[in-house]
């Protein structure tokens, strides 16, 4: 297996509707920030890039089959090799994998992975059906299918086991918005307090329209390379030296699409946890994701990761929902399962640098979606993972002043990161591990 | 002859009789997006397949599921085989009463569930049944929506006239 690098990424900026251009065109606005981000002409990229992985989940939205293709001979590939991933809201993670697979297995020296969704063809609600046709339509999508109303069901449960509550849940919103607040990138940029959730219109007991991520077009791009796809590229820009990202780790999981499913058992074990911290947990239930625990568990020990909350300076997690984050930072270890809302409360997610507000006794220990994640960027499904490889690249280069045009939002001397996608309940989950590279 | 043929003008469709454009074809990179309506409708055959006995079940008043003859997995909502032994399961009638697991209550929805919201969706256990089933509850006001609804028990009712979906079950509370 090859060592697997990225070497640039570019994100389009997400909006609610993007009619001005098509779902081509739009990924290549992305393709050519990361393009222009080393000095690489678009010539240069039709030489060089050995082929290409698409990302976008559902065929619904543009009603054209085959997109993935369009995109391909629009950025100038054809007739190079092209495959199209999918899986729910985790595409952009696995196909963040995708690429790397096809470098780290050295069939592609230079493999480019775009992705984008144009969900605002059509209007909200119907996109909200076309989503939740990604659960068993013999079963749950005719009772009333509606992933909030999922996700919402999901943690009830997790208030009820745990005591979580929801102005935990809040202050997560209010960190991924104040955060948004500094990246450009971003659809939602807004300072807000947990009233301001609390208030907001409810959409499924107890999540509010702002405990929930949003509907937009947006692409992403990433340019993954091994060793001798970094000489070549570094060659062709006259012995230019590039910052790489190094890939470490690649998780994955998955659980039955039919929450009703998902057993009752024993918890799969990080290796910092002992089975004693679980002695009555039934576990996954519908209150936690095996899948993100799984995931989680491959991507650190192939990264070497013992001890996740000091050995990973920054995360971006797939805050579909702020619940599904505070689940999510228990199946990534960085607290023991049901401590997830007195982790968010003691301020460890939150950036060290930012005023939010709260006063927070562990503030900054482990910054959590420092982008403003899907909550405040906006969740264009098969750009989404994407996204967060860019921005997390850029985190590690220490070049988001230059992206952001504002320094606020770089961590300081990171140099591990984490990038989480989670599909439908957790019907997949990824995760992948991002090293400084020079 | 042939510059005489023209194609019959129809007027269903989208129809615009104007449509501006400029004299300069320079100007066409300034032109706002033309955007139409679409519509697209489809009538699926769709097959219950090995799932019909389900349906057939609930046209009868009764909620049925499966349990694993193998290894005695016992499934709230059927599956014909199991997931962990691989073994074709064996149809039973599940308790009318249970309890509820958990609950949300959807103020909006999907376009199509839209109409009916506020609507309250609940997992269903049952004492010895391994995994749960996914129902409407009725018959309670959304409005008082808290979290000592959890394990509240509840009973499976079911519509007269049969629409073969799942929600021909819903439950209210016992």
């Amino acid at each position: 297996m090859q060592d697997v690098y990225v070497v640039s990424g570019g994100v389009s900026k997400f909006a609610k509707a993007r009619p001005d251009v098509t779902f081509q065109a739009m990924v290549k606005e992305a393709y050519d920030y990361a393009l222009q981000d080393i000095g690489m002409t678009f010539k240069q990229g039709v030489e060089l890039v050995d082929g290409t992985v698409a990302s976008y989940f559902s065929d619904h939205f543009l009603r054209q089959l085959k997109a993935g293709s369009m995109v391909h001979d629009y950025l100038g590939m054809a007739p190079k090799h092209n495959k199209r991933i999918e899986g729910g809201g985790a595409t952009g993670g696995l196909c963040f994998q995708a690429a790397w697979e096809s470098v780290a297995s050295g069939r592609f020296d230079v493999c480019l992975a775009f992705g984008w969704e144009t969900m605002s063809r059509v209007n909200t609600w119907k996109g909200n059906e076309f989503i939740a046709l990604a659960s068993d339509v013999n079963f749950d999508y005719p009772v009333g299918g509606f992933y909030s109303g999922y996700y919402a069901m999901m943690v009830t449960r997790h208030m009820k086991e745990y005591g979580t509550t929801v102005d935990q849940m809040a202050l997560v919103s209010v960190k991924n918005h104040n955060n948004a607040y500094h990246n450009p990138y971003a659809q939602k940029r807004m300072k807000i307090k947990i009233e301001d959730v609390r208030n907001s219109e409810m959409v499924a007991w107890p999540l509010t329209m702002l405990d929930i991520c949003t509907m937009s077009d947006g692409a992403a791009v990433m340019l993954f390379v091994n060793e001798k796809g970094l000489n070549k590229l570094e060659k062709a820009l006259g012995g230019a030296r590039l910052k790489p990202s190094k890939v470490t780790g690649v998780g994955g999981g998955m659980d039955a699409m039919r929450m009703s499913d998902r057993p009752h058992g024993k918890v799969p074990l990080l290796s910092h946890e002992k089975a004693s911290d679980y002695k009555n947990l039934k576990y996954p239930g519908v209150h936690s994701f095996r899948s993100g625990r799984m995931a989680s568990k491959a991507a650190y020990e192939m990264a070497g990761i013992t001890d996740p909350l000091n050995q990973i300076d920054f995360i971006e997690l797939h805050d579909a929902y702020t619940s599904s984050e505070i689940q999510t930072y228990e199946d990534m270890g960085l607290c023991k399962y049901g401590e997830g809302g007195g982790f968010v409360k003691s301020g460890a997610p939150f950036m060290p640098n930012l005023d939010y507000g709260y006063k927070f006794p562990k503030q900054g220990l482990i910054p959590v979606n420092p982008s403003g994640g899907l909550i405040a960027c906006g969740h264009p499904v098969g750009a989404t993972g994407l996204m967060q490889g860019v921005f997390a690249h850029w985190q590690l280069q220490g070049t988001i002043a230059h992206h952001f045009g504002d320094p606020a939002l770089q961590i300081k001397n990171a140099k591990r990161g984490v990038i989480h996608s989670h599909a439908g309940t957790g019907t997949y989950v990824t995760v992948s591990i991002l090293e400084k590279g020079f | 002859m042939a510059d005489k043929f023209r194609l019959p003008e129809t007027d269903d469709g989208t129809i615009l009789f104007n449509v501006p454009f400029p004299k300069d074809l320079k100007e066409l990179k300034n032109m706002k997006p033309i955007i139409i309506k679409q519509p697209y409708q489809i009538d699926y055959i769709h097959s219950y397949a090995q799932d019909s006995p389900f349906f057939a079940g609930l046209a009868n008043g009764k909620l049925l599921s499966t349990k694993c003859p193998e290894c005695g997995y016992t499934y709230g909502t059927p599956r014909l085989h199991c997931m962990y032994c691989g073994s074709e399961c064996d149809w039973f009638e599940l308790p009318s009463e249970g309890f509820v697991h958990c609950f949300t209550v959807c103020h909006f929805g999907s376009e199509e569930f839209l109409p009916e919201t506020p609507f309250t969706l609940i997992l269903v256990e049952w004492p010895k049944v391994d995994t749960l089933f996914l129902a409407r509850l009725v018959n309670i006001d959304p409005a008082d929506a808290n979290l000592d609804w959890i394990g509240m028990k509840v009973k499976a009712q079911f519509k007269r006239n049969s629409k073969f979906k799942p929600t021909d079950v819903y439950f209210v509370p016992a």
